[in-house]
Protein backbone atom coordinates (compact mmCIF):
# COMPACT_ATOMS: atom_id res chain seq x y z
CA UNK A 1 0.00 0.00 0.00
CA UNK A 2 2.52 2.46 1.17
CA UNK A 3 6.00 2.07 -0.34
CA UNK A 4 9.20 4.33 0.79
CA UNK A 5 12.45 4.05 -0.55
CA UNK A 6 15.58 5.80 0.34
CA UNK A 7 13.30 8.62 1.57
CA UNK A 8 15.85 11.79 3.19
CA UNK A 9 14.65 15.16 4.73
CA UNK A 10 17.05 18.15 5.85
CA UNK A 11 15.96 20.99 7.18
CA UNK A 12 18.16 23.58 5.97
CA UNK A 13 21.76 21.50 7.02
CA UNK A 14 19.92 19.28 9.63
CA UNK A 15 19.54 16.07 8.11
CA UNK A 16 16.60 14.62 10.07
CA UNK A 17 15.77 11.41 7.62
CA UNK A 18 18.91 9.93 6.21
CA UNK A 19 17.52 7.18 4.51
CA UNK A 20 14.02 5.87 5.23
CA UNK A 21 12.99 2.21 3.52
CA UNK A 22 9.46 0.53 4.65
CA UNK A 23 6.78 -1.01 2.95
CA UNK A 24 3.29 -0.88 4.48
CA UNK A 25 1.05 -3.51 3.76
CA UNK A 26 -2.97 -3.10 3.86
CA UNK A 27 -4.38 -4.20 7.23
CA UNK A 28 -1.04 -3.39 9.13
CA UNK A 29 -1.07 -1.36 12.13
CA UNK A 30 2.08 -0.05 12.49
CA UNK A 31 3.96 1.55 15.73
CA UNK A 32 6.62 4.09 15.38
CA UNK A 33 8.64 4.23 18.24
CA UNK A 34 11.83 5.69 19.42
CA UNK A 35 13.29 8.80 21.33
CA UNK A 36 12.57 12.65 20.59
CA UNK A 37 14.17 13.38 17.70
CA UNK A 38 14.74 10.30 15.86
CA UNK A 39 12.64 11.36 13.28
CA UNK A 40 9.20 9.85 13.56
CA UNK A 41 6.97 12.53 13.47
CA UNK A 42 9.12 13.95 10.04
CA UNK A 43 8.59 10.51 8.66
CA UNK A 44 5.10 10.47 8.85
CA UNK A 45 4.47 13.69 7.77
CA UNK A 46 6.32 13.36 5.11
CA UNK A 47 4.36 10.27 3.90
CA UNK A 48 1.24 12.73 3.99
CA UNK A 49 3.98 15.27 2.32
CA UNK A 50 3.34 18.05 4.83
CA UNK A 51 6.95 18.36 4.72
CA UNK A 52 9.12 18.44 1.31
CA UNK A 53 11.10 15.59 0.66
CA UNK A 54 14.37 16.14 0.26
CA UNK A 55 15.51 13.07 -1.63
CA UNK A 56 13.71 9.51 -1.93
CA UNK A 57 10.66 8.16 -3.11
CA UNK A 58 6.89 7.05 -1.55
CA UNK A 59 4.51 5.33 -3.70
CA UNK A 60 1.20 5.31 -2.43
CA UNK A 61 -1.05 2.47 -4.16
CA UNK A 62 2.14 2.10 -6.64
CA UNK A 63 1.47 5.46 -7.46
CA UNK A 64 4.71 7.81 -6.89
CA UNK A 65 3.79 10.27 -4.83
CA UNK A 66 6.70 12.27 -4.63
CA UNK A 67 6.72 12.91 -8.49
CA UNK A 68 6.33 16.62 -9.54
CA UNK A 69 3.40 17.77 -10.52
CA UNK A 70 1.77 14.85 -8.72
CA UNK A 71 -1.62 15.89 -7.72
CA UNK A 72 -1.38 16.17 -3.87
CA UNK A 73 -4.70 16.89 -2.72
CA UNK A 74 -6.34 14.01 -4.42
CA UNK A 75 -3.65 11.83 -2.72
CA UNK A 76 -3.94 13.19 0.81
CA UNK A 77 -7.81 12.09 0.71
CA UNK A 78 -6.40 8.39 0.61
CA UNK A 79 -4.88 9.57 3.85
CA UNK A 80 -6.31 10.44 7.46
CA UNK A 81 -4.07 12.52 9.53
CA UNK A 82 -4.40 12.80 13.34
CA UNK A 83 -2.06 15.50 14.86
CA UNK A 84 -1.19 15.97 18.63
CA UNK A 85 -2.52 19.10 18.95
CA UNK A 86 -5.71 17.84 17.45
CA UNK A 87 -5.91 20.97 14.99
CA UNK A 88 -9.71 20.93 15.24
CA UNK A 89 -11.51 24.27 13.45
CA UNK A 90 -12.46 26.22 16.57
CA UNK A 91 -14.52 28.24 14.70
CA UNK A 92 -16.79 25.27 13.18
CA UNK A 93 -19.61 23.46 15.61
CA UNK A 94 -18.17 19.98 15.81
CA UNK A 95 -20.46 18.29 13.08
CA UNK A 96 -19.09 20.81 10.77
CA UNK A 97 -15.39 20.09 11.30
CA UNK A 98 -16.49 16.46 10.19
CA UNK A 99 -18.68 17.41 7.17
CA UNK A 100 -16.43 20.41 5.80
CA UNK A 101 -14.12 18.35 3.77
CA UNK A 102 -16.66 15.73 2.37
CA UNK A 103 -18.90 18.38 1.35
CA UNK A 104 -16.47 20.40 -0.87
CA UNK A 105 -14.05 17.42 -1.93
CA UNK A 106 -16.40 14.66 -2.33
CA UNK A 107 -19.92 17.01 -3.18
CA UNK A 108 -21.83 15.29 -0.51
CA UNK A 109 -24.79 16.68 -0.22
CA UNK A 110 -25.09 18.66 3.17
CA UNK A 111 -27.25 15.48 4.52
CA UNK A 112 -25.34 12.48 3.74
CA UNK A 113 -22.47 13.85 5.29
CA UNK A 114 -24.19 15.16 8.01
CA UNK A 115 -25.58 11.54 8.37
CA UNK A 116 -22.60 10.03 8.36
CA UNK A 117 -20.45 12.25 10.70
CA UNK A 118 -23.09 11.05 13.22
CA UNK A 119 -22.03 7.57 12.58
CA UNK A 120 -19.06 8.60 13.08
CA UNK A 121 -19.69 10.61 15.85
CA UNK A 122 -21.30 7.78 17.43
CA UNK A 123 -18.22 5.66 17.06
CA UNK A 124 -16.22 7.86 19.02
CA UNK A 125 -18.92 8.02 21.68
CA UNK A 126 -19.26 11.76 21.10
CA UNK A 127 -23.02 12.16 19.62
CA UNK A 128 -24.40 14.35 21.98
CA UNK A 129 -21.85 16.59 21.07
CA UNK A 130 -22.48 17.41 17.80
CA UNK A 131 -23.55 21.12 17.79
CA UNK A 132 -21.19 22.45 19.84
CA UNK A 133 -18.00 24.03 19.18
CA UNK A 134 -14.60 22.51 19.96
CA UNK A 135 -13.59 25.13 22.80
CA UNK A 136 -16.22 23.02 24.96
CA UNK A 137 -14.72 19.74 24.94
CA UNK A 138 -11.54 18.28 27.12
CA UNK A 139 -8.53 17.41 25.06
CA UNK A 140 -9.31 13.50 24.94
CA UNK A 141 -12.90 14.80 23.28
CA UNK A 142 -11.24 17.17 20.50
CA UNK A 143 -8.69 14.15 19.80
CA UNK A 144 -11.50 11.61 19.38
CA UNK A 145 -13.86 14.31 16.73
CA UNK A 146 -10.38 14.96 15.28
CA UNK A 147 -10.01 10.84 14.22
CA UNK A 148 -13.57 11.22 13.11
CA UNK A 149 -13.04 14.03 10.99
CA UNK A 150 -10.46 12.07 8.91
CA UNK A 151 -12.48 9.10 8.88
CA UNK A 152 -15.20 11.01 6.97
CA UNK A 153 -12.87 11.37 4.15
CA UNK A 154 -12.96 7.32 4.31
CA UNK A 155 -9.46 6.81 3.97
CA UNK A 156 -7.27 3.92 3.14
CA UNK A 157 -4.85 4.46 5.57
CA UNK A 158 -4.84 6.83 9.08
CA UNK A 159 -1.63 8.27 9.77
CA UNK A 160 -1.58 9.28 14.14
CA UNK A 161 1.08 11.82 14.68
CA UNK A 162 1.58 11.36 18.80
CA UNK A 163 -2.47 11.25 19.39
CA UNK A 164 -2.70 11.22 23.11
CA UNK A 165 1.48 13.16 24.10
CA UNK A 166 -0.93 16.66 24.36
CA UNK A 167 -3.82 15.01 26.21
CA UNK A 168 -3.76 15.23 30.38
CA UNK A 169 -3.48 11.54 31.61
CA UNK A 170 -6.73 10.78 32.68
CA UNK A 171 -7.79 11.43 29.08
CA UNK A 172 -5.15 9.33 26.95
CA UNK A 173 -7.43 6.17 27.77
CA UNK A 174 -10.46 7.06 25.72
CA UNK A 175 -8.43 8.27 22.84
CA UNK A 176 -6.20 4.50 22.87
CA UNK A 177 -9.33 2.84 23.11
CA UNK A 178 -11.09 4.17 19.70
CA UNK A 179 -7.96 4.29 18.33
CA UNK A 180 -7.72 0.56 19.11
CA UNK A 181 -11.41 -0.19 17.99
CA UNK A 182 -10.10 1.01 14.62
CA UNK A 183 -7.40 -0.71 14.40
CA UNK A 184 -9.58 -4.36 15.32
CA UNK A 185 -11.72 -2.89 12.43
CA UNK A 186 -8.99 -3.76 10.21
CA UNK A 187 -8.02 0.00 9.15
CA UNK A 188 -4.61 0.29 8.03
CA UNK A 189 -2.87 2.07 10.27
CA UNK A 190 0.77 4.17 11.00
CA UNK A 191 0.78 5.38 14.87
CA UNK A 192 3.90 7.59 16.53
CA UNK A 193 3.44 7.00 20.16
CA UNK A 194 5.50 7.43 23.14
CA UNK A 195 3.02 4.59 24.64
CA UNK A 196 4.94 1.78 24.57
CA UNK A 197 1.99 -0.64 26.04
CA UNK A 198 -0.09 0.36 23.35
CA UNK A 199 2.20 0.13 20.72
CA UNK A 200 2.63 -3.42 22.20
CA UNK A 201 -0.70 -4.16 22.55
CA UNK A 202 -2.68 -2.70 19.36
CA UNK A 203 0.36 -3.15 16.77
CA UNK A 204 1.10 -5.65 14.25
CA UNK A 205 4.15 -4.30 13.80
CA UNK A 206 6.71 -1.82 15.52
CA UNK A 207 9.49 0.13 13.88
CA UNK A 208 12.22 1.80 16.10
CA UNK A 209 13.51 5.30 14.56
CA UNK A 210 16.77 6.96 15.88
CA UNK A 211 18.88 8.94 14.42
CA UNK A 212 17.14 9.17 11.79
CA UNK A 213 16.86 5.94 10.24
CA UNK A 214 14.78 2.64 11.12
CA UNK A 215 17.06 0.68 13.65
CA UNK A 216 14.94 -2.18 13.83
CA UNK A 217 11.71 -3.60 12.66
CA UNK A 218 9.41 -6.66 14.27
CA UNK A 219 6.37 -7.99 15.73
CA UNK A 220 5.26 -6.33 18.78
CA UNK A 221 6.96 -9.36 20.85
CA UNK A 222 10.19 -9.48 18.89
CA UNK A 223 11.26 -6.13 19.19
CA UNK A 224 9.72 -5.87 23.15
CA UNK A 225 10.47 -8.94 24.17
CA UNK A 226 14.24 -9.73 22.39
CA UNK A 227 15.22 -6.57 20.94
CA UNK A 228 18.57 -7.18 18.70
CA UNK A 229 19.80 -3.90 18.37
CA UNK A 230 21.63 -2.25 20.91
CA UNK A 231 20.34 1.25 20.51
CA UNK A 232 16.81 -0.73 20.74
CA UNK A 233 17.91 -2.35 23.84
CA UNK A 234 19.51 1.31 25.27
CA UNK A 235 16.06 3.27 24.58
CA UNK A 236 13.60 0.03 25.64
CA UNK A 237 15.46 0.09 28.48
CA UNK A 238 15.02 3.26 29.29
CA UNK A 239 11.22 3.51 28.79
CA UNK A 240 9.47 0.72 30.36
CA UNK B 1 -26.71 96.09 19.23
CA UNK B 2 -25.33 94.07 21.41
CA UNK B 3 -21.53 92.89 20.56
CA UNK B 4 -22.27 89.32 21.41
CA UNK B 5 -25.28 87.18 19.76
CA UNK B 6 -26.66 84.32 22.31
CA UNK B 7 -26.48 81.21 21.52
CA UNK B 8 -30.15 81.01 20.03
CA UNK B 9 -29.33 84.02 17.73
CA UNK B 10 -25.50 82.14 16.76
CA UNK B 11 -27.65 78.97 15.61
CA UNK B 12 -29.95 80.37 13.83
CA UNK B 13 -27.35 82.93 11.56
CA UNK B 14 -25.34 79.79 11.06
CA UNK B 15 -27.83 77.24 10.63
CA UNK B 16 -31.49 78.82 9.74
CA UNK B 17 -30.84 81.53 7.60
CA UNK B 18 -29.93 81.08 4.27
CA UNK B 19 -31.03 77.66 4.83
CA UNK B 20 -27.60 76.75 5.63
CA UNK B 21 -28.24 73.50 7.70
CA UNK B 22 -28.78 72.02 4.22
CA UNK B 23 -25.05 72.50 3.51
CA UNK B 24 -24.51 70.52 6.83
CA UNK B 25 -26.86 67.31 5.14
CA UNK B 26 -25.64 67.10 2.23
CA UNK B 27 -22.04 67.47 3.67
CA UNK B 28 -23.39 64.61 6.46
CA UNK B 29 -24.19 62.60 2.78
CA UNK B 30 -20.70 63.11 1.43
CA UNK B 31 -18.26 61.94 4.26
CA UNK B 32 -20.83 58.72 4.40
CA UNK B 33 -20.80 58.01 0.85
CA UNK B 34 -16.92 58.71 0.74
CA UNK B 35 -16.28 56.79 3.80
CA UNK B 36 -18.35 53.70 2.50
CA UNK B 37 -17.10 53.46 -0.86
CA UNK B 38 -13.65 53.81 1.07
CA UNK B 39 -13.86 51.31 3.21
CA UNK B 40 -14.95 48.45 0.84
CA UNK B 41 -12.34 49.80 -1.62
CA UNK B 42 -9.69 49.53 1.33
CA UNK B 43 -10.88 45.91 2.50
CA UNK B 44 -10.27 44.44 -1.35
CA UNK B 45 -6.93 46.34 -2.06
CA UNK B 46 -6.19 45.30 1.64
CA UNK B 47 -6.71 41.59 0.93
CA UNK B 48 -4.94 41.41 -2.51
CA UNK B 49 -2.11 43.41 -0.96
CA UNK B 50 -1.97 40.95 2.43
CA UNK B 51 -2.03 38.03 -0.36
CA UNK B 52 1.01 39.09 -2.04
CA UNK B 53 2.87 40.12 0.99
CA UNK B 54 2.54 36.45 2.24
CA UNK B 55 2.93 34.97 -1.77
CA UNK B 56 6.24 32.89 -2.06
CA UNK B 57 6.51 34.90 -5.14
CA UNK B 58 9.37 37.68 -4.62
CA UNK B 59 7.81 39.92 -7.48
CA UNK B 60 4.42 40.10 -5.53
CA UNK B 61 6.08 40.30 -2.49
CA UNK B 62 7.78 43.50 -3.78
CA UNK B 63 4.85 45.01 -5.13
CA UNK B 64 3.10 44.40 -1.44
CA UNK B 65 6.01 45.88 0.47
CA UNK B 66 6.02 48.98 -1.88
CA UNK B 67 2.72 49.73 -1.80
CA UNK B 68 2.40 49.37 1.95
CA UNK B 69 5.61 51.35 1.73
CA UNK B 70 4.75 54.28 -0.17
CA UNK B 71 1.38 54.48 1.51
CA UNK B 72 2.23 54.51 5.25
CA UNK B 73 5.24 56.96 4.24
CA UNK B 74 3.57 59.76 2.55
CA UNK B 75 0.93 61.55 4.40
CA UNK B 76 -2.54 60.92 3.29
CA UNK B 77 -3.35 64.99 2.16
CA UNK B 78 -0.94 64.32 -0.30
CA UNK B 79 -1.61 61.36 -1.57
CA UNK B 80 -5.30 62.76 -1.98
CA UNK B 81 -4.03 65.81 -3.87
CA UNK B 82 -1.57 63.66 -6.09
CA UNK B 83 -4.32 61.08 -7.35
CA UNK B 84 -7.20 64.20 -7.32
CA UNK B 85 -5.04 66.51 -9.50
CA UNK B 86 -2.56 64.57 -11.27
CA UNK B 87 -3.70 60.94 -11.46
CA UNK B 88 -7.53 61.99 -12.10
CA UNK B 89 -7.03 65.31 -13.62
CA UNK B 90 -8.17 64.28 -17.40
CA UNK B 91 -11.36 62.21 -15.80
CA UNK B 92 -14.42 63.56 -15.67
CA UNK B 93 -16.20 61.92 -12.57
CA UNK B 94 -17.93 63.20 -9.73
CA UNK B 95 -15.42 64.78 -7.15
CA UNK B 96 -16.65 62.62 -4.20
CA UNK B 97 -15.68 59.07 -6.62
CA UNK B 98 -12.10 60.50 -6.78
CA UNK B 99 -12.06 60.95 -3.11
CA UNK B 100 -13.09 57.74 -2.07
CA UNK B 101 -10.77 55.89 -4.70
CA UNK B 102 -8.24 57.88 -3.41
CA UNK B 103 -8.92 56.75 0.59
CA UNK B 104 -9.84 53.79 -0.53
CA UNK B 105 -6.18 53.06 -1.71
CA UNK B 106 -4.69 54.86 1.50
CA UNK B 107 -6.94 52.42 3.95
CA UNK B 108 -5.94 49.62 1.42
CA UNK B 109 -1.90 49.74 2.48
CA UNK B 110 -2.79 50.12 6.32
CA UNK B 111 -5.92 47.35 6.04
CA UNK B 112 -3.15 45.11 4.41
CA UNK B 113 -0.63 44.92 7.08
CA UNK B 114 -3.82 44.22 9.37
CA UNK B 115 -5.22 41.50 7.46
CA UNK B 116 -1.10 39.80 6.85
CA UNK B 117 -1.37 39.88 10.82
CA UNK B 118 -4.24 38.53 11.09
CA UNK B 119 -3.30 35.17 8.76
CA UNK B 120 -0.21 35.11 10.78
CA UNK B 121 -1.96 35.17 13.86
CA UNK B 122 -3.62 31.78 12.88
CA UNK B 123 -2.17 28.41 14.25
CA UNK B 124 0.05 26.60 11.21
CA UNK B 125 -1.59 23.69 12.51
CA UNK B 126 -4.69 24.81 11.29
CA UNK B 127 -3.29 25.10 7.52
CA UNK B 128 -1.93 21.38 7.97
CA UNK B 129 -5.34 19.94 9.03
CA UNK B 130 -6.83 21.51 6.16
CA UNK B 131 -4.34 20.52 3.70
CA UNK B 132 -4.23 16.88 5.34
CA UNK B 133 -8.01 16.47 4.51
CA UNK B 134 -7.24 17.07 0.48
CA UNK B 135 -8.63 20.71 1.21
CA UNK B 136 -5.94 22.58 -1.84
CA UNK B 137 -4.41 26.10 -0.49
CA UNK B 138 -7.37 28.08 -1.62
CA UNK B 139 -9.81 26.29 -0.18
CA UNK B 140 -8.26 26.04 3.24
CA UNK B 141 -7.44 29.71 2.99
CA UNK B 142 -11.02 30.39 2.70
CA UNK B 143 -12.83 27.91 5.04
CA UNK B 144 -10.46 27.77 7.94
CA UNK B 145 -7.70 30.71 8.47
CA UNK B 146 -9.79 33.75 7.10
CA UNK B 147 -12.84 32.87 9.11
CA UNK B 148 -11.04 32.75 11.97
CA UNK B 149 -8.20 35.25 10.86
CA UNK B 150 -10.71 37.62 10.37
CA UNK B 151 -12.33 37.28 13.69
CA UNK B 152 -8.94 38.18 15.67
CA UNK B 153 -8.45 41.10 13.39
CA UNK B 154 -12.70 42.74 14.01
CA UNK B 155 -11.17 45.29 16.19
CA UNK B 156 -7.96 46.47 14.60
CA UNK B 157 -10.43 46.60 11.74
CA UNK B 158 -12.84 48.63 13.10
CA UNK B 159 -10.43 51.17 14.37
CA UNK B 160 -9.08 51.71 10.80
CA UNK B 161 -12.67 52.34 9.58
CA UNK B 162 -13.24 55.07 12.27
CA UNK B 163 -10.20 56.50 11.43
CA UNK B 164 -10.86 56.34 8.11
CA UNK B 165 -14.13 58.07 8.50
CA UNK B 166 -12.18 61.11 10.40
CA UNK B 167 -9.67 61.05 7.63
CA UNK B 168 -12.04 62.15 4.82
CA UNK B 169 -12.31 65.33 7.03
CA UNK B 170 -9.32 66.60 4.35
CA UNK B 171 -10.92 66.22 1.15
CA UNK B 172 -11.97 70.29 1.54
CA UNK B 173 -8.53 70.00 0.26
CA UNK B 174 -9.66 69.11 -3.10
CA UNK B 175 -12.89 71.15 -3.25
CA UNK B 176 -15.64 68.49 -2.29
CA UNK B 177 -17.97 69.89 0.51
CA UNK B 178 -18.00 67.14 3.35
CA UNK B 179 -18.85 67.98 7.25
CA UNK B 180 -15.55 69.42 7.61
CA UNK B 181 -16.11 72.04 4.75
CA UNK B 182 -19.39 72.93 4.95
CA UNK B 183 -18.98 74.14 9.06
CA UNK B 184 -15.80 75.64 7.71
CA UNK B 185 -17.69 77.21 5.27
CA UNK B 186 -20.41 78.76 7.36
CA UNK B 187 -17.74 79.66 9.92
CA UNK B 188 -16.31 82.21 7.26
CA UNK B 189 -19.69 83.08 5.67
CA UNK B 190 -20.80 84.18 9.34
CA UNK B 191 -17.91 84.61 11.07
CA UNK B 192 -18.89 82.87 13.98
CA UNK B 193 -16.68 79.65 14.45
CA UNK B 194 -18.13 78.40 17.63
CA UNK B 195 -21.43 77.18 16.17
CA UNK B 196 -20.35 75.35 12.73
CA UNK B 197 -17.04 73.99 14.58
CA UNK B 198 -19.09 72.41 17.68
CA UNK B 199 -21.73 71.35 15.21
CA UNK B 200 -19.17 69.46 12.79
CA UNK B 201 -17.94 68.27 15.96
CA UNK B 202 -20.99 66.50 17.31
CA UNK B 203 -22.09 65.28 13.90
CA UNK B 204 -18.33 63.12 13.50
CA UNK B 205 -18.57 61.96 17.32
CA UNK B 206 -22.42 60.88 16.32
CA UNK B 207 -21.40 58.88 13.14
CA UNK B 208 -18.64 57.34 14.65
CA UNK B 209 -21.00 56.05 18.15
CA UNK B 210 -23.52 54.75 15.73
CA UNK B 211 -20.74 52.80 14.06
CA UNK B 212 -19.32 51.71 17.18
CA UNK B 213 -22.45 50.33 18.56
CA UNK B 214 -22.86 48.21 15.24
CA UNK B 215 -19.80 47.23 15.21
CA UNK B 216 -19.65 45.92 18.84
CA UNK B 217 -23.02 43.88 18.03
CA UNK B 218 -20.67 42.08 14.99
CA UNK B 219 -18.01 41.35 16.85
CA UNK B 220 -20.28 39.55 19.53
CA UNK B 221 -21.79 37.45 17.06
CA UNK B 222 -18.07 36.63 15.84
CA UNK B 223 -17.06 35.60 19.05
CA UNK B 224 -19.69 32.89 19.22
CA UNK B 225 -18.19 29.94 18.92
CA UNK B 226 -15.40 30.69 22.22
CA UNK B 227 -17.99 30.31 24.62
CA UNK B 228 -17.36 26.97 26.47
Amino acid sequence: MIKINNLKKNFDKLEVLKGVSEHIRPGEVVAVIGPSGSGKSTFLRCINLLENVTEGEIYVDDELITAPGIDINRIRQKMGMVFQQFNLFPHLKIIDNITLAPTLLKKMSKEDAEKRAMELLTRVGLADKANVYPASLSGGQKQRVAIARALAMDPEIMLFDEPTSALDPEMVGEVLDVIKALAESGMTMMIVTHEMGFAKEVSSRVLFMDQGIIMESGTPKELFDNPQNERTKLFLSKVL
Amino acid sequence: MALVLTLSEQFYKCFIREDRYKLMISGIGVTLKVSLVAVILGVIIGFLIAICNLSKSKFLRAIGITYTDIIRGTPSVTQLMLIDFVAFAAVRWDKWIICAIAFGINSGGYVAEIIRAGILSIDKGQTEAGRSLGLNASQTMIHIVLPQAIKNIFPALCNEFIVLIKETAIVGYVGLMDIQKAGDFIKSATFLPFMPLIATAIIYYVIIKALNIGLRYIEKRLRESEVR
